[in-house]
């Protein structure tokens, strides 16, 4: 690990300015993907703005009969809050789908947003990273590919988010609250967040240098039948190949991927068309172009749109609404 | 022909040391310690506490695992600057060779173990996840998730972070089972 100097700060507002007076420096909140990086030398700060004291670390509800969650909610506790299980089950799901128990209980809501790739060519820094070191290739491309994505890649970079709360947050219409260092606040709807990697692949989100997430709002919750569906390589502790985020009300499917593409997956336009599960799965994946080691992601999508829309409201084999995935 | 040796000196690095105040298994620690040791590396370099093991140094084993605040983490993922202030336990602080806690005492009962690398950081997660069970917090193979009971099935998912190559999950699963079964009988005892 290179060496770097370290600070608490004990506001969002003196983060913004301990970040606005200090070139290379980087927020650290959880810390379980920023050091896992910092070991290998792929993430190298010069400066750690320790953020775990600014508060932020509660769930309120909102006006609009929605939730602001605080950056700084651990996923356990995000996971296990009465009204996040009762009313937005999908994301309880997602949460308790990834990691494990121990790095939950570190792992922030805004980190998580945040995490950065887990592509092997990514974390090998003998091998060319476009999105690691800008301008030196993509080892995937011709490489081991079988995790990564099938859509929404470019010649640049094939690598996958590795998220599953964001899947969810995707699903939910979720809005990511921000502070710059300014102290200026904005507001940036999920499906504005992340970038397609293009010819850019090291910038992953709309975050400018310095900006810090305060929040994460949901809008007031709409009901349905909530799953999220996870196909891995074990049963526990591992990140996907294909999930599902999906919210089933009467009227439509709300349908977010992972594991499939450099960002929650999700195309509105398929689901407002609707129609059958062939239909569907043929609009969201249109133009996908995945390699030889992940084209199985494809039929894996497609069988899990299908098994998943059985159980929408008033479809033949409707299951527990809360059944595991 | 041998190479020739590095004529620079190594860059001079600033000193970033910082005073980091801890409080393991009940006792005020104070360390003067650079930010980039873990609390993993404070525990075994630093306080001489080598219960807690490191395997992959990258939380994907959880032989580190260690209680903060009573909460499980891997000790691995974190500074120990970053928990200046506060308290944690280590595999130390759950009992001594004479006197066993409950879940070390388990594992021996149960042969939960081989080589014992990854023991330590098997018995503070146990631990940890009977708390969880108890305190009704949901997992990834709860059924409906406003209703959390033990099962073996919950153990495996809650234990998935604690690898065992070894292979001694059977008998870890029934050291955590019968640590749960004693505490349930003893608070129907008391109730």
């Amino acid at each position: 690990m290179r060496a770097f100097s370290y600070e608490r700060v004990n506001t969002p507002q003196e983060a913004a300015e301990a970040v606005a007076r200090t070139p290379g420096a980087k927020f650290v909140a959880g810390g379980t993907n920023l050091l896992d990086l910092m070991k290998l030398e792929i993430e190298r700060p010069t400066h750690l703005i320790d953020v775990n004291h600014i508060g932020l670390d509660t769930v309120e509800a909102t006006p609009e009969g929605g939730l602001r969650i605080g950056a700084l909610v651990r996923n356990t506790d995000l996971a296990a809050d009465e009204r996040v299980r009762r009313d937005y089950g999908v994301l309880s799901r997602a949460l308790l789908s990834g990691a494990s128990g121990q790095l939950r209980n570190k792992a922030t809501t805004a980190g998580n947003l945040l995490q950065r790739s887990r592509c092997s060519y990514f974390y090998d820094t003998a091998l060319p990273c476009n999105k690691r070191e800008p301008g030196t290739g993509c080892g995937a491309l011709e490489g081991f590919s079988r995790n990564l994505a099938v859509i929404g890649v470019s010649e640049s970079c094939i690598s996958q988010h590795p998220s599953d709360m964001a899947v969810a947050m995707r699903v939910l219409d979720a809005v990511v609250e921000t502070v710059r260092p300014d102290g200026a606040a904005r507001r940036i709807p999920i499906s504005e967040f992340y970038r397609l990697p293009g010819d850019t692949p090291h910038i992953e989100n709309a975050l400018e240098p310095g900006e810090l997430i305060t929040a994460v709002t949901l809008p007031a919750p709409i009901g349905g039948v909530h799953l999220y569906r996870k196909v891995r390589d074990r049963a526990s502790y591992a990140f996907a190949e294909v999930s599902l985020a999906a919210v089933l009300t009467g009227d439509r499917a709300y349908l977010a991927f992972g594991g499939v593409a450099p960002l929650p997956w999700r195309v509105e336009a398929a689901e407002e068309a609707g129609g059958s599960a062939e239909s569907m799965f043929a609009a969201i994946f249109a133009g996908a172009t995945p390699t030889e080691q992940n084209a199985f992601k494809l039929p894996l999508a497609r069988r899990l749109l299908a098994a998943t829309l059985e159980q929408r409201p008033g479809a033949r084999s409707r299951q527990n609404t809360q059944g595991a995935a | 022909m041998t190479m020739p040796l590095p004529t620079t000196a190594p860059a001079t690095t600033t000193d970033h040391r910082q005073t980091v105040e801890l409080t393991v298994n009940g006792e005020h620690r104070s360390l003067h310690l650079d930010p980039r040791v873990t609390l993993l590396d404070a525990l075994r370099e630093h306080l001489d506490l080598t219960g807690s093991k490191k395997g992959c140094d990258h939380g994907q084993c959880g032989a580190c695992t260690v209680l903060v605040g009573g909460v499980r983490i891997n000790s691995c993922l974190t500074l120990a600057v970053m928990h200046s202030g506060e308290e944690v336990t280590t595999i130390e602080g759950l009992g001594t060779p004479e006197q066993l806690g409950t879940m070390q005492a388990a594992f021996v009962e149960h042969d939960g173990f081989q080589c014992g690398y990854c023991t330590s950081g098997q018995i503070m997660s146990a631990v940890a996840v009977l708390g969880e069970i108890g305190r009704g917090v949901p997992s990834h193979v709860t059924a409906d998730l406003n209703t959390v009971a033990y099962s073996d099935d919950e153990v495996r998912e809650r234990m998935s972070g604690n690898i065992c190559r070894c292979a001694a999950y059977p008998n870890i699963i029934a050291a955590i089972r019968d640590v749960h079964e004693q505490e349930t009988t003893a608070q129907e005892g008391r109730a």
